[in-house]
């Protein structure tokens, strides 16, 4: 009964309502819930269902129910559902509408968990398949490799019989062999033996034979010789006796004398080529262990100095004793001793190299010292390429220099002269222009220093006569003068006021004349005839000030000008003698021209 | 190559003098002696019964024949043809005859080898010496022809005399340690005498001219052993060729082995040059190799046109298997010669039908002669140093 779902419906509308409620309800379930579910599903949701509920709750037995329905709810935890007011039991919708909404949400959260049970469930279903069907494959296996195992073991142990079988035999044949040895030996034996026996025998009969025959004395065992011959080398032969006897031996003893003399002669002077050759291999094992040192690192340089120096100093040692102890035990161990010594120095050294060789090949190596081949060959044609252009460079320039030392043809020459000049006309032409330029200044110089001069000498007159005039008035008139001063006052003024413009100017034309003359300007010949009476004025007032330093530095100047330009150039230099006789000229009056 | 008439002779008994003027040639019982220039005949002599054996005296002087069926030798005189000599061995028999180095003396072995006797054709003596050993070579003379060794077998031991050529007298006897002494030969300056057992044991010994045991050199044991020894001219070397077709060489210093030389069937070593013949008329068979160090084939008599061309190696030799189970089987080196600066050594091994190798005193050209081929071979001399 607790798993039937019921709906709690308001009392109002309890009868209509409730079965279309219950319908829609009951209706909504199943759609709710299509799926199939287990043995386990507590909620039967069928046609049944509807039954039963309309079974359980009636319009008689509502009160009932609800009493049901109460103990029901509080039974599981929640709060009562009704009250009991007047006899009959009220529904507080409140606590019914709150433990619908429980267990509406319980029957959620237990709709979950089924759903995840199930998955769960699911998943180990297929799981446990999965196992199972693994679990027959590996089975099969099993079975597979353990047959064959079987086998191999069949197959080793034929093979071991195989192996037993063949060192049986093996030791069958060798068992025959020293079988076979043996009884060859024994033979052999046998063999010496009755051979022994037999040529005991055997000389028995010739020793017979022998007397036999010696005793016979055949006449015809003879020589018959016509008649006796000379010895080849012309001498008698001798008798045997005891002396020759000695002189044999003698003869046979100086033979193998000599024999092992010149023997030992040959052996000497091989020995002594080998010492040499010994020595001279040191030598060279030295010096290459000793030009790498460099190259080794820790502590072995030291050790492989101390061997070489030690060495070095046996090498000296050696060859100063060498005459000495030529034969001697010592100097050969020595000498083999440090021929050795250095060998495994050179081989260690070389077995280090070929490591290292590796290691580069292999690209580990990390050394500043050592680097890559290709780095070097590429360095290496570099500096080729750089020596060639080097060479090149000093080829052509001495080709260069030969051209220029050596004598060549008129033409060259002629061009090569002309290229120089051309060089130097080039300089003088800027220095020309340079010149103009500032001969032109000088030009305008002069001509405003001139202007100037005119114009202070005419002041100069004019102020002179009005001086004149106004002394001649003074001493004219002594008396107390108030009218004539005007126009004269106002003429002194005016020439005295002309007379301080014209000291100003005088002030300034030095100064401008200083520069003009500092700037080496040359003035036109032109110029100069128009200007004589006033050049001399300008002398005058030029000796206000001292000038001599310009005028000096002038003809030096004017004869550095005549150096620079000599007499290849023609007008120029003409035009600049002018000028500078006019500046001659102009001193002319005063100082002689220099 | 030109050649001359074709002369008869019997025996294979032709020998030039060693002054290399005269050819003395045997037909049956008679002795021709040409010019060797113009191959007229010098002198005509009759033998008195078939000659078996003939030689020249040192000096050229003489010419030695035996008679070995009868027990005579028979020496006849160039200067002097009227000269004669007749040695008369009677029921000793003959075996064997020779010169001595001095050329006046005369050794004859007697039948079992008895007893050696020399004859002097200078002077009244004669002198024997007892239990010679029969061996392959038994006797030997020393290049300056101043020492005789000959093996003795005494007490069922073998025993080496020494004695001076001049008055035969002995300088030395001493026993050797050998199971069956089957050879010896001095070296060509005379000091050193090596001693070989037979082909049951390798075994050489080296003795000094006064009779002192130097070194013994074995190669190995149980199968057979040597077949063959030479000394290099120069007496550095003794090259010793043995039964498993390898030649052993020793120095003279140490008198151990300094190395050794096979001859294998496939020659594949690069250094070699094979030359084989071929023949352009149509005579199977006719690459007759006997193949050595840088030693070509031989050749043909007049006929047959032939010419060399060089192999490519590598090259397998035909060789013909022998019969292993015969006594002296033929394999192995057999024979050897050094040419005259040492630097080159020729041998034969296995079954070739070469019967000898000289070399030209020059040094650069080897003579090889077979039973119906003879084959000159230039050697490639480098600079000389």
């Amino acid at each position: 009964m607790g798993d039937r779902w019921m709906t709690a419906m308001p009392e109002s509308s309890l009868e209509n309502q409730d079965i279309s409620c219950n319908s829609s309800q009951f209706t909504i379930y199943p759609s709710m819930y299509p799926t199939q579910f287990a043995v386990h599903s507590s909620i039967p949701f069928s046609k049944n269902s509807y039954s039963i509920l309309s079974a359980f709750c009636s319009e008689e037995n509502i009160s009932q129910c609800i009493s049901y329905i109460n103990q029901e709810v509080s039974s599981l935890g929640f709060p009562a559902i009704c009250t009991e007011c007047s006899g009959q039991p009220e529904l507080n919708m409140v606590s019914v509408l709150n433990t619908v909404y429980e267990l509406l949400q319980l029957h959620r959260r237990s709709q979950r968990t089924l759903e995840n049970l199930e998955t769960e469930q699911f998943k180990y279903s297929s799981n446990l398949e999965h196992l199972q069907l693994s679990n027959s494959k590996l089975k099969d296996q099993l079975e597979h490799s353990k047959r064959e195992n079987t086998g191999l073991f069949e197959r080793e142990r034929q093979l071991q019989m195989k192996i037993k079988s063949l060192q049986n035999s093996l030791k069958n044949e060798k068992e025959e062999v020293q079988k076979l040895q043996n009884i060859i030996s024994s033979r052999a034996t046998q063999y010496n033996h009755d051979m022994k026996r037999k040529e005991r025998e055997y000389t028995k009969l010739k020793e017979r034979l022998n007397q036999l025959l010696i005793d016979k004395k055949d006449k015809k065992l003879a020589i018959e010789v016509l008649n006796y011959v000379g010895r080849s080398d012309g001498k008698r032969s001798l008798w045997k006796t005891g002396k020759t006897e000695a002189r044999n031996e003698e003869e046979m003893y100086q033979t193998l004398l000599k024999n092992y003399e010149s023997r030992q002669k040959d052996l000497m002077v091989e020995n002594a080529e080998l010492k040499k050759v010994l020595q001279q291999m040191k030598k060279e094992m030295v010096s290459i262990l000793s030009s790498r040192k460099h190259s080794l690192k820790g502590e072995t340089i030291e050790e492989s100095l101390e061997q070489t120096a030690s060495d070095n100093e046996e090498d000296v040692c050696d060859s100063s004793r060498e005459t000495l102890e030529l034969s001697c035990e010592h100097a050969r161990e020595q000498l083999t001793n440090s021929i050795r010594q250095q060998w495994r120095l050179l081989k260690d050294h070389m077995e280090k190299l070929n490591s290292q060789a590796s290691l580069v090949q292999n690209g580990k190596w990390v050394d500043n010292d050592v680097i890559p081949r290709k780095a070097h060959e590429e360095e290496m044609d570099k500096l080729k390429l750089e020596i060639q252009q080097c060479k090149d460079f000093i080829q052509t320039q001495q080709q260069l220099w030969q051209q220029l030392s050596s004598p060549c043809d008129d033409e060259t020459a002629a061009l090569l002269n002309d290229c120089y000049m051309l060089e130097e006309k080039e300089r003088l032409k800027e220095e020309w222009r340079l010149f103009d330029e500032q001969r032109r200044n000088f030009e305008k110089e002069r001509k405003n220093f001139t202007e100037a001069a005119i114009r202070l000498g005419r002041e100069r007159k004019a102020f002179e006569e009005d001086r004149a005039t106004w002394l001649k008035h003074q001493f004219l008139n002594m008396t107390p003068f108030i009218d004539r001063k005007k126009p004269q006052t106002s003429y002194s003024h005016s020439a005295l006021s002309k007379s301080p413009e014209s000291e100003m100017k005088i002030v300034s034309t030095p100064g401008q004349l200083k520069k003009s003359l500092s700037h080496t300007s040359f003035s036109t010949p032109k110029a100069t005839p128009v200007k004589m009476p006033s050049t001399t004025d300008l002398h005058r007032t030029l000796r206000l000030i001292p000038e001599h330093r310009s005028f000096k530095t002038q003809p030096k100047m004017g004869n550095l000008q005549d150096s620079i330009l000599s007499s290849d150039i023609s007008d120029k230099t003409r035009v600049l003698k002018a000028g500078n006789c006019s500046i001659y000229t102009l001193s002319d009056a005063e100082n002689s021209p220099k | 190559m030109n050649f001359s008439e074709v002369f008869r002779h019997t025996n294979q008994l032709c020998r030039v003098s060693p002054d290399g003027k005269c050819l003395a040639t045997c037909v049956q019982y008679r002795l021709v002696v040409r010019n060797i220039n113009t191959l007229q005949i010098l002198h005509l002599y009759t033998c008195l019964d078939q000659i078996a054996h003939v030689e020249w005296s040192s000096d050229s002087q003489f010419i030695l024949c035996a008679m070995y069926k009868r027990g005579l030798v028979q020496v006849w005189s160039l200067e002097q043809p009227d000269w004669h000599c007749k040695i008369d061995e009677g029921s000793a028999g003959l075996v064997s005859s020779r010169w001595s180095p001095d050329g006046r003396h005369v050794l004859n072995t007697t039948e079992f080898h008895l007893r050696v006797t020399v004859w002097s054709l200078c002077s009244k003596s004669v002198s024997y010496i007892k239990y010679p050993k029969a061996c392959q070579k038994g006797l030997d003379f020393s290049r300056d022809g101043r020492y005789m060794a000959l093996a003795e077998r005494r007490d069922c031991k073998d025993h080496i005399s020494v004695f001076v050529c001049e008055d035969w007298q002995l300088l030395r006897h001493f026993e050797t340690d050998t199971q069956d002494l089957s050879g010896v030969e001095w070296s060509p300056n005379g000091c050193v005498l090596a001693v070989w057992d037979s082909c049951l044991e390798y075994k050489v010994l080296l003795y000094s001219l006064d009779g002192r045991l130097l070194s013994t050199y074995s190669a190995y044991g149980w199968s057979l052993g040597i077949k063959s020894i030479a000394w290099s001219p120069s007496s550095q070397f003794l090259a010793i060729g043995s039964y498993d077709e390898k030649v052993r060489i020793l120095n003279h210093i140490t008198w151990k082995k300094l190395t050794e030389f096979e001859h294998p069937v496939s020659i594949s070593d690069s250094r070699a040059v094979v030359y084989r013949e071929m023949e352009r008329r149509a005579v199977a068979g006719s690459d007759d190799l006997s193949i050595h160090h840088q030693i070509p084939a031989g050749t043909s008599l007049f006929s047959t046109q032939s010419k060399y061309e060089i192999c490519e190696l590598p090259i397998y030799v035909p060789i013909v298997k022998p019969d292993p189970d015969r006594a002296n089987p033929k394999i192995g080196v057999s024979t050897m010669a050094f040419s005259s600066d040492s630097r080159y050594l020729a041998t034969k091994n296995g079954s070739f039908q070469v019967l000898s190798l000289s070399w030209h005193c020059g040094g650069d050209s080897l003579i090889l002669l077979s039973k119906e081929h003879l084959c000159l071979c230039y050697v490639e001399a480098e600079a000389p140093k």
